[in-house]
C-alpha cells in the first residue's frame, strides 16, 4: 500500500456518489472539448492565406459592390502585381439546401493569384482558361453530390437573373475538380468565368462584389493597401482594404462573437459543476474528519494529508476530463468528413487539449481546495472530539 | 526503571466562550520505563488532555514534557508528528480504524511513514497481527470484524512500529465484558513479554486491575482512591 492506492480507496469509498461526479465533470469536459475544437476551427486554423495577398471590399461591409472599373485602376497601383474580380453567386444545386459556396472569376488573374491554394491537373486548368462557360468545383462538392468531370449541371442563383432565359439558373460544364493544397482544408467552393456571368446578368454587371489583389512582398502590404483605400477616397464606393487573415478575422466576427459565446457556455458549465463537486468534496471530505484526526494522531503531517486530499480531487477531476476530452475527441473524429464543409478541418487540437488539460488541474486544485485547507488546520483534539 | 515520560509543573487550560477553564495547575509527574498505569477519574478531571499531552497531540501552556529524556513540550507540528509516529502507538475507544481498508492494511498505515520496504512492511504487519492474534482476519474490512477483532487489530497498529509508549484512552469502553479482558489480556502481554509502557484511561475498576498501578486523577490532580468526589 502507498499514499496513492490510499487515495484511490478513499475516492471510491462510495462508489454512487463518485460516480455521479464524475459524469459531472465529464459533460463540463465533453461541451468543452466539442465547443473549444469549434471555436478552434473557426479562429485558429490555418487556412490558405498568403502573406501577400489583399482583398479590397467595400467599406461599408464586404455585401456592398464595388464598381467594375475599380479593376484597372488597382492594376495600375504600385506594387501590385495582379488583381482579380470576384462576386458572391449565391448558387445552389438544384434545391435551395444544396448550398454551393459559387464564385464568379476572371481565371487567369485569378489563378496568378491563388494558383498556391489549388492542386488542379493542368489539362484541366486549361480548359478553366478557354472554356467559357467552364467551371471547377472543389473535391467535397464533386463527392457530394456525383459530379465528373465533362457534366454539365444548372446552377441557380438566389441572387441574380440570366439575361438570356430569364430565370435564376446557368449551366456550367464542369472542366475541374480541384483539391486543396493544404491537407484537411474545405474544397466547397466552385469557381466559373466572370465574363460568362458579367454578359448574361440581368442586372450589376458594372459591378464587382470585392478585388483579390496579389502584391511585391508582403511588406508591401501597407503601402499598396493604403495606396488603394487613398485612390478611392471620397468616392461613392471607398473601400477597405486587409490582408487576407485579417478579412477572414474580420468576416467571421461579423457572424457574431462565436468565441465568446462558447467561452460563456463553456465557462457557465465549469461554474456550476464547480460548484456541485467542490460542496461534494468538502461534505466527503467532512465526513472522514475522525479518520484525517486518526492519520494525524498516527504521525501523517499536516502537509501530506492535504496532498492526500487535494490527490483525490485530481484524480477525480483526470477521471472525468478524461473521459470528457477523450469522447469529445473521438466524436469529432466521426464528425469530421460532415462539417468539413462547415469548419474546415475539425480535431481536437493540441491547444485544445492543453487548454483542456490546464482547466483540469486548476479544476481539480480548486475543488479541492477548502477541503484540503480544512483538513490541513483540523486539531486532533476537535478530529477526535478529545477534550 | 528510569523515567520514560516526566511532567513538570504542566499547566493547562481550555477556554469555552469568554470562560477559561484550568485542566491542570502545576501538575508533576512521572512514569517510568515499562511501567503499565490506569489512569482512573471522573468526568472532566482532566485524564483525556492528560492523555493528550502525554502523546503530544495537544500542547502545554506552561511546564514541561520530558520523554527519553528529550523536551518535547517544544517540538513545532512536524516534529511533533514525526515524534509520534517514532515513539506512541495511540488505542481508541472506538478502534478508529479506516473503513476502507483491510486489517492488514489498517495495520501498515503508520508504516507509511517509515522507509521501510514494502516487503519488511509486510513482514512487520503480519508480525503485529500474530501478536494480536489476528493473522487470520487480515484480509477483511472492519465491518466483517467484531469490535473485540477490530481494537486487536488496532492494538496491532499501535505497536507494528515497535513505539516504546502505548496510550489507550478507554480501549475496552465498547466491548463485553469477556472481550474487554482478553483485550487488556493483550495490553498486559505487550507490557510484561514486550516491555511496551503502557497509559491506560479508563473508568471500569476490572480494566485497572490488569495494570501495574493504577492513578486517580480529580479537578486536575491526582489523588489517591478515597480521596475522590471530595
Amino acid at each position: 500500500m502507498n499514499d496513492a492506492a490510499l487515495v484511490r480507496k478513499n475516492l471510491f469509498r462510495k462508489p454512487l456518489r463518485t460516480i455521479l461526479l464524475v459524469v459531472s465533470i465529464f459533460i463540463a469536459f465533453f461541451i468543452f472539448g466539442v465547443l473549444g475544437s469549434f471555436n478552434y476551427a473557426f479562429y485558429y486554423q490555418d487556412y490558405p492565406t498568403a502573406a501577400n495577398r489583399l482583398i479590397v471590399v467595400n467599406k461599408i461591409n464586404f455585401t456592398q459592390v464595388l464598381p467594375y472599373a475599380y479593376l484597372n485602376r488597382v492594376r495600375s497601383i504600385e506594387g501590385v502585381v495582379a488583381a482579380t474580380p470576384m462576386a458572391w453567386f449565391g448558387g445552389y444545386y438544384q434545391d435551395p439546401r444544396n448550398q454551393i459556396q459559387s464564385f464568379p472569376v476572371e481565371p487567369d488573374s485569378f489563378w496568378e493569384i491563388y494558383k498556391t491554394d489549388f492542386a488542379l491537373p493542368p489539362e484541366e486548368l486549361d480548359a478553366f482558361m478557354k472554356l467559357r462557360t467552364g467551371m471547377i468545383v472543389g473535391r467535397s462538392f464533386a463527392d457530394r453530390f456525383g459530379f465528373k468531370v465533362g457534366d454539365t449541371i444548372p446552377l441557380r442563383s438566389e441572387i441574380y437573373t440570366n439575361k438570356a432565359t430569364g430565370q435564376q439558373v446557368w449551366d456550367f460544364q464542369i472542366v475541374g475538380i480541384f483539391d486543396s493544397t493544404v491537407t484537411g482544408n474545405p474544397t466547397n467552393a466552385a469557381y466559373f468565368n466572370y465574363e460568362y456571368f458579367r454578359e448574361s446578368q440581368t442586372f450589376g454587371p458594372d459591378f464587382i462584389g470585392w478585388l483579390g489583389v496579389k502584391t511585391l512582398s508582403a511588406e508591401a502590404n501597407d503601402q499598396v493597401a493604403k495606396t488603394i483605400d487613398a485612390t478611392f477616397a471620397n468616392s461613392t464606393a471607398e473601400t477597405r482594404t486587409a490582408d487576407e487573415l485579417a478579412f477572414g478575422r474580420a468576416f467571421l466576427s461579423q457572424l457574431g462573437d462565436i468565441g465568446f459565446i462558447i467561452t460563456l457556455v463553456v465557462s457557465a458549465a465549469f461554474a456550476a459543476i464547480l460548484m456541485v463537486v467542490g460542496n461534494t468534496m468538502m461534505m466527503a471530505v467532512r465526513e472522514r474528519t475522525t479518520e484525517i484526526g486518526v492519520m494525524k494522531t498516527l504521525g501523517f503531517p499536516s502537509g501530506r494529508v492535504v496532498r492526500m486530499v487535494l490527490g483525490e480531487s485530481l484524480l477525480l477531476t483526470a477521471i472525468g476530463a478524461g473521459l470528457g476530452l477523450g469522447l469529445a475527441a473521438f466524436l469529432l473524429v466521426g464528425l469530421a468528413p460532415q462539417l468539413r464543409d462547415v469548419v474546415g478541418n475539425i480535431s481536437m487540437s493540441p491547444w485544445v487539449t492543453g487548454i483542456g488539460v490546464s482547466i483540469a488541474i486548476v479544476f481539480g486544485i480548486g475543488v479541492g481546495l477548502f477541503p484540503a485547507l480544512n483538513a490541513f488546520n483540523l486539531k486532533i483534539t476537535d478530529a477526535l472530539g478529545r477534550k | 526503571m528510569p523515567d520514560l515520560i516526566r511532567l513538570t509543573d504542566v499547566e493547562k487550560s481550555y477556554r469555552r466562550g469568554k470562560e477559561k477553564i484550568a485542566i491542570f495547575e502545576r501538575l508533576t509527574m512521572a512514569i517510568p520505563e515499562g511501567d503499565f498505569v490506569a489512569m482512573m477519574g471522573p468526568s472532566g478531571s482532566g485524564k483525556t488532555t492528560l492523555l493528550n499531552l502525554l502523546g503530544g497531540t495537544d500542547r502545554v501552556d506552561k511546564g514541561e514534557i520530558e520523554f527519553d529524556g528529550k523536551r518535547i513540550d517544544g517540538l513545532n507540528e512536524g516534529q511533533l508528528a514525526g515524534w509520534r509516529a517514532r515513539n506512541v502507538g495511540f488505542v481508541f475507544q472506538f478502534y478508529n480504524l479506516m473503513p476502507v481498508l483491510s486489517a492488514a492494511q489498517n495495520v501498515e498505515l503508520p508504516l507509511l511513514l517509515t522507509k521501510l520496504s514494502p516487503k519488511k512492511r509486510r513482514e512487520n504487519v503480519a508480525t503485529a497481527l500474530k501478536i494480536v492474534g489476528m493473522s487470520d482476519r487480515a484480509k477483511h474490512k472492519p465491518r466483517e470484524l467484531s469490535g473485540g477483532q477490530q481494537q486487536r487489530v488496532a492494538i496491532a497498529r499501535a505497536i507494528v512500529s515497535d513505539p516504546k509508549l502505548l496510550l489507550c484512552d478507554e480501549p475496552t469502553g465498547d466491548l463485553d465484558r469477556a472481550t474487554a479482558d482478553e483485550v487488556l489480556g493483550t495490553l498486559q502481554l505487550l507490557n510484561t513479554e514486550l516491555g511496551k509502557t503502557i497509559v491506560m484511561v479508563t473508568h471500569d475498576p476490572a480494566a485497572a486491575k490488569f495494570a501495574r498501578r493504577t492513578l486517580h486523577l480529580d479537578k486536575g490532580k491526582f489523588v489517591n482512591a478515597s480521596e475522590l468526589g471530595r
